[in-house]
């Protein structure tokens, strides 16, 4: 085994650790928000090692293979975070609201905008 | 959206071609004469239709210091993921699931439209917050462990290590 191979491993071995605890975290937490929190977070890293990992693999075979994974590296951290970003607004939007544990009023900036939102439209 | 004047759009119209250049080379990972001359057709055609929609920056945004400042970003950015991620592993793994959850606010200082989605996404990937609205210069943010409602200590708490380097690139 080259040296390459075994950083290759070790990377896919890290990226599907982090993405089992993403899955873990989307079956534990208790709403939309915290779910896409666990899951943005772990699929972000998870995918980007996992996509490393097989560029480490087969860098010796052929080098145009890691060009290839930066690459997509790269628009994986581009465009992760914002479907996340969507998928939170749009559930906001639905009037999903987030679970809110502590008693401090002040918990929801975000529930005053759609409120004067909806009050604009009503009149 | 606003009209460019011609100098402008020049410029921005270099720093595509030259954008999407460098993702050709690196797509087709070879510098042979054909390859390199398609490329710069296709680019050329790409970049003159898009002008208008899928420019960011002036070409300014090459100065050595600004690129410096961006590979100080990101390994910050990296940091801050990789710690994100131990922070989800952490609150998942613990029984008792420890989370406070709640939404804040806070207001950015940066202008352009663009260095704004950097600052969310990378807001999304540090540990524990997820952007989830952008009106005007204010932030909605989503904290799985609310510590302060206060947009000035939310924003020291959040946004500070991020935008401090964005205002010197963008």
């Amino acid at each position: 085994m080259s040296i390459f191979e075994i950083i290759g491993a070790v990377f896919l071995l890290i990226g599907s650790i982090f993405l089992f605890l993403g899955g873990l975290g989307i079956f534990r937490m208790p709403d939309v928000y915290n779910r896409l929190q666990a899951g943005t977070k772990a699929t972000t890293l998870g995918g980007m090692s996992l996509i490393l990992g097989v560029g480490f693999l087969m860098v010796e075979t052929n080098w145009a293979w890691m060009v290839k994974a930066i690459i997509i590296v790269i628009f994986i951290a581009f465009s992760n975070p914002i479907s996340s970003h969507a998928l939170a607004r749009a559930m906001y939007k639905r009037k999903r609201y987030p679970i809110i544990t502590s008693k401090d009023e002040n918990m929801d900036a975000y529930r005053e905008v759609n409120e004067n939102e909806k009050k604009e439209e009503d009149a | 959206m606003r009209e460019f004047t011609l100098n402008e759009k020049l410029e921005r119209f270099i720093l595509n071609w030259l954008l999407l250049m460098i993702v050709w080379i690196a797509f087709t990972t070879t510098f042979a004469t054909e390859e390199v001359v398609i490329g710069l057709i296709v680019t050329l055609i790409i970049s003159l239709l898009s002008v208008r929609m899928f420019t960011c920056c002036k070409i300014s945004i090459l100065a050595p210091k600004r690129i410096y400042y961006m590979i100080v970003y990101l390994f910050v950015f990296i940091i801050a993921l990789i710690k994100a991620n131990f922070d989800v592993a952490r609150r998942v793994l613990t029984p008792s699931l420890p989370i406070n959850p709640g939404i804040v606010k806070f207001k950015t200082r940066l202008k352009t439209d663009y260095s704004k989605m950097v600052l969310a996404n990378s807001i999304t990937l540090t540990p524990g917050t997820l952007s989830v609205d952008i009106i005007d210069d204010t932030f909605y943010i989503h904290w799985i462990e609310v510590k302060t409602t206060d947009p000035e200590k939310a924003y020291k708490d959040i946004a500070w290590q991020f935008e401090k380097i964005l205002l010197k690139i963008f």
